[in-house]
């Protein structure tokens, strides 16, 4: 039995957008849109070295949303059937007559839409039978736990293989669709020592699969990160210099693409409202989005409102606040243009200079590297950030002892503003590559 | 009396051509004949809606509706599982074949379908929600919250509101052959405003919900709501920096219980101990807590938001006591890991969709009231700071490392509530912590009604609370040094 996809009923899809679409003209919208999704896979998890899991994935979604004089209904089902879309547009019509208007509502304007659909590269087909998947899964964990004796415990490895397509169509006469591979493994191993128990996890994730790191790097990172932790302890409460290790520096930049989102901006609901020209970082720090990298983890020819994406954008440069991230919606309440970011950011890329993580921790001398957070401790109201942290106390640019149980907090603005550097040490993973970033300063809570 | 089989048929069966025959086929095809440990399907079919207020509008609206049914077999720790959102007869056989992989041969022995009465407990009732107000009514009720909260105070600057319902019904085909079907309502509102003051803005939120209609939302409830959210947010234009250290913490009684669904709660499901990956694994028997602490979790609550007339494998919930006087009672399961654990189910197994496995998980977790009058509670405190209200939490199970965030508390020293301090984000290790509970008030409360947990990328509603206590030391992550 292998997971193989065919063309995921791309026909089917693009059938029932037409029909909705034209239902929706029919009871007498102005405007309509709809997005489909239909997905397959298969994940297999093992754990102590046996069989735990097998799951079979078949998604399929529709939704749309309907403008009649700039009020919306919006309604969405996974019954793919004509029937069940076309009641979906009814009920999305009904919601319309009760809402309240808003000039700012509607599709894109038509000019925005992409009209160079082109192949991005994220397509990658992959036919694997469960037992390949189970044997791969198996030598991934077996990696982790013979690396050392100390990991004597699993939550299992796991691989999975995902292919989806995703079609947008809108009134306006526009139809784009794509397909994607998802595939990769990780592992979550437990390291113990007496009454010590400390789990970490790894893995690797890719649209081709010929990019993922082996099975045996997976696995042994997994039981590195954990061994590591063996012996934590707390340090004294104090302000310290922090370098955010590359695994947790893209969340930083994350809390600040968040709060130049338009949906808190219009409302002035983030701390950075009204900050668009403005030096939010020091000069060496540049942030750009790059929609159209080829088989990049995020790339589309058009964003969730078909608006043309670009080959490249400046979000910060030098420094600089160049650039919101903005819908139509959005776009229309604050008097400014879409940047084609309808469902978000996409391919972020943060500049870094020339320094390895090693020469980072030099450069820090004695301060708190974090290699994990969790925790939601983060306003973007005010920009207050403090949340928990794990990782190791560095001292003389030598790793000391692995720190835990201690929170890291600052103001945002603070923090951004305070990147002394950032080193190349990018895993070049997921959505926003960015290397490990050292801050002047944070408040460390611990004994 | 609405008889839930009847709904159940209605709306996962008849409008498919399933029948009775040929779901008896397809629970034989993998568990008859002994051929697995445990097996299950779950048809399930939600009727969603939302509907949002912003800047005085209501201006969207969403409808939705997901169905579909999951099969699982289970042989020993091994599980093989399908889902298919077509609900007809080819698609289920499809699923069966998958998930057909890992059963083995075995005897001669066929499962017979028969209705299960588990309705003996009826915690909500079978009702829409949707359809128990107009549009026109939500919408009001919407407009209501935006009027209220901007006469209430002119400092309010925005006001974003939403109300949202759900009509679930599942119906679970149990390896033995017992069909069990619920009907599960919910609904939920939540208001939020943000105010200014001298270029300062703060927010603060409110809201409730549970498993019932919207006729709960009455307008002094929408103005307990608007009362309660701005009152937050010109308590947060005060706020000084929050203190960095560990120190004497005092929650509130209510939704701070979030500490115990952290602390311990997630500690304590059934899958990390029978796989000894929890910082609880191996000490039932053992103190876990202060001898003040007995933790409860509960889905047998009347129409509260973690509660259920029956888990999602069928089996009817129970109050199971986690923690008595600080001695570790039990585990929360679900039928694999207490097959695996040779101990009871508990009613715990719950599962985000038909898409989605079920593992053991929370229901409304709270610590029972102690005798402290909460006044005496904080008089008690030298240095420290009074946490009333919570973000969200996490917990590292296997090192027992927790976090969560206040984002209302205050400065108290020797016994005075000093001025209210900005969010800060709470941390500390889950056994440690419940050792150093010394004062339990007599006032329990659980939350309003709006909790979700996230396990494993699966969300499920659910209810916390407590009453009000003291930790005699916990590290607040504030910014003042």
């Amino acid at each position: 039995m292998s997971v193989s996809s065919g063309d995921l009923d791309r026909q089917l899809l693009l059938d029932v957008a037409k029909v909705a679409l034209s239902k929706a003209i029919e009871l007498g919208a102005d405007q309509a849109e709809i997005s489909l999704s239909s997905s397959t896979g298969a994940s297999v998890g093992v754990r102590m070295g046996e069989l735990e899991t097998i799951e079979h994935n078949r998604d399929k979604n529709v939704s749309l949303s309907v403008y009649f004089g700039h009020k919306v209904g919006s309604a969405s089902t996974c019954d793919l059937s004509i029937s069940a879309v076309q009641e979906a547009v009814a009920a999305a019509c009904t919601i319309a007559s009760s809402t309240g208007y808003d000039e700012a509502l509607g599709l894109a304007d038509a000019e925005l839409m992409a009209n160079d659909i082109s192949d991005m590269g994220l397509d990658f087909q992959w036919d694997r039978s469960v037992d390949e998947m189970l044997e791969a899964a198996l030598s991934c964990e077996a990696a982790a736990i013979s690396f050392d004796s100390r990991i004597k415990n699993s939550e299992g490895a796991n691989y999975s293989s995902h292919r989806g397509l995703e079609v947008y169509a809108n009134s306006h006469g526009f139809c784009g669709d794509y397909y994607s591979t998802t595939n990769g493994y990780s592992a979550s191993v437990i390291a113990v020592d007496g009454d010590e128990m400390h789990r970490d996890y790894w893995y690797s994730s890719e649209r081709n699969p010929a990019n993922l790191d082996s099975l045996e790097s997976v696995g042994e990172m997994a039981a590195k990160r954990a061994l590591q932790k063996l012996g934590s302890r707390r340090i004294s409460t104090g302000e310290y210099p922090v370098i955010f290790d590359a695994s947790v520096a893209g969340s930083l930049i994350g809390h600040f693409l968040s709060a130049i989102r338009g949906g808190l901006l219009y409302k002035k609901a983030s701390f950075l409202t009204d900050k668009l020209g403005e030096q939010l970082f020091s000069e060496h720090v540049n942030i750009i989005e790059k929609p159209r990298l080829f088989g990049a983890a995020n790339s589309a020819c058009f964003d969730d409102e078909g608006v043309r994406t670009p080959e490249q954008r400046d979000i910060i440069k030098n420094g600089v606040l160049c650039g919101y991230i903005l819908g139509s919606y959005t776009a229309r309440k604050l008097d400014m243009k879409s940047t084609a970011n309808s469902g978000g950011v996409r391919n972020v890329r943060v500049s870094h200079g020339s320094k390895s993580r090693e020469q980072l921790l030099g450069e820090m001398g004695a301060g708190f590297l974090v290699t994990d957070l969790i925790g939601s401790g983060i306003s973007m109201l005010t920009g207050d950030y403090s949340r928990g942290a794990s990782g190791f106390w560095v001292e003389n640019g030598e790793i000391q002892f692995p720190v835990e149980e201690v929170t890291v907090a600052g103001k945002l603005a603070d923090m951004f503003n305070g990147i002394q550097e950032i080193a190349a040490d990018s895993l070049g993973r997921g959505n926003i590559h960015c290397g490990s970033i050292l801050l002047d300063k944070l408040t460390i809570a611990g004994d | 009396m609405i008889d839930k089989f009847q709904i159940a048929n209605d709306t996962l069966l008849v409008p498919y051509d399933l029948t009775e025959s040929g779901i008896s086929k397809v629970i034989n095809d993998i568990a008859g004949n002994d051929a697995a440990d445990y097996a299950d399907l779950y048809f399930q079919y939600v009727r969603s809606e939302s509907w949002q207020l912003d800047q005085s509008c209501v201006k969207s609206g969403s409808f939705s509706i997901d169905k579909g049914v999951g099969l699982r077999a289970v042989v020993g720790d091994k599980t093989a599982f399908a889902y298919c959102d077509d609900m007809s007869m080819g698609a289920l056989l499809d699923a069966s074949s998958k998930v057909k992989s890992i059963v083995r041969q075995g005897q001669n022995k066929v499962v017979k379908l028969q209705r299960c009465d588990s309705s003996g407990s009826s915690f909500y009732q079978p009702v829409d929600p949707i359809q128990s107000l107009e549009s026109s009514q939500k919408i009001g009720l919407l407009n209501l919250a935006d009027q209220l909260a901007r006469a209430k105070d002119s400092r309010v600057k925005e006001v974003t509101a939403s109300i949202s319902g759900s009509y679930e019904t599942v119906l679970i085909v149990r390896p033995d052959g017992g069909l069990v079907p619920d009907v599960r309502p919910m609904v939920r509102m939540n208001v939020s405003v943000i105010v200014e003051q001298n270029g300062r803005r703060e927010t603060g939120s409110s809201g409730g919900g549970g498993r019932t209609n919207y006729l709960m939302f009455t307008s002094d409830k929408v103005a307990d709501y608007v009362n309660e959210a701005v009152r937050h947010a010109c308590i947060n234009l005060e706020a000084e920096d929050a203190p960095a250290g560990t120190m004497e913490v005092v929650l509130g009684p209510g939704w701070p219980g979030v500490l115990l669904h952290e602390a311990v709660g997630h500690g304590l499901e059934g899958d990390f101990n029978r796989k000894g990956t929890s910082t609880f694994s191996g000490r039932i028997g053992e103190q876990v807590a202060s001898g003040l602490c007995t933790v409860v979790d509960n889905g047998t609550m009347d129409g509260r938001r973690g509660s259920l007339n029956v888990d999602d494998e069928g089996n009817p919930t129970q109050k199971n006591i986690l923690i008595e006087n600080g001695v570790l009672k039990g585990y929360m399961q679900d039928s694999l890991n207490a097959r695996l654990m040779n101990v009871p189910v508990t009613g715990n197994a719950r599962r985000e969709s038909f898409a989605y496995l079920p593992m053991p998980r929370m229901t409304n977790t709270y610590m029972l009231a102690g005798d402290s009058d909460p006044e005496e509670i904080v008089a008690s405190m030298k240095d420290g700071i009074y946490a009333v209200n919570f973000g969200g939490g996490q917990v590292d199970i296997t090192s027992g490392k927790f976090v969560f965030s206040a984002n209302e508390a205050y400065r108290v020293e020797n016994g005075k509530i000093l001025h209210p301090v900005r969010g800060a984000t709470l941390i500390g290790n889950g056994p440690e912590v419940m050792q150093k509970i010394s004062m339990v008030g007599n006032d329990l409360a659980l939350d309003a009604g709006v909790g979700i947990c996230g396990k494993d990328g699966q969300s499920v509603p659910v209810g916390v609370g407590q009453p009000t206590l003291k930790v005699e030391a916990l590290t607040v992550g504030g910014v003042q040094v």
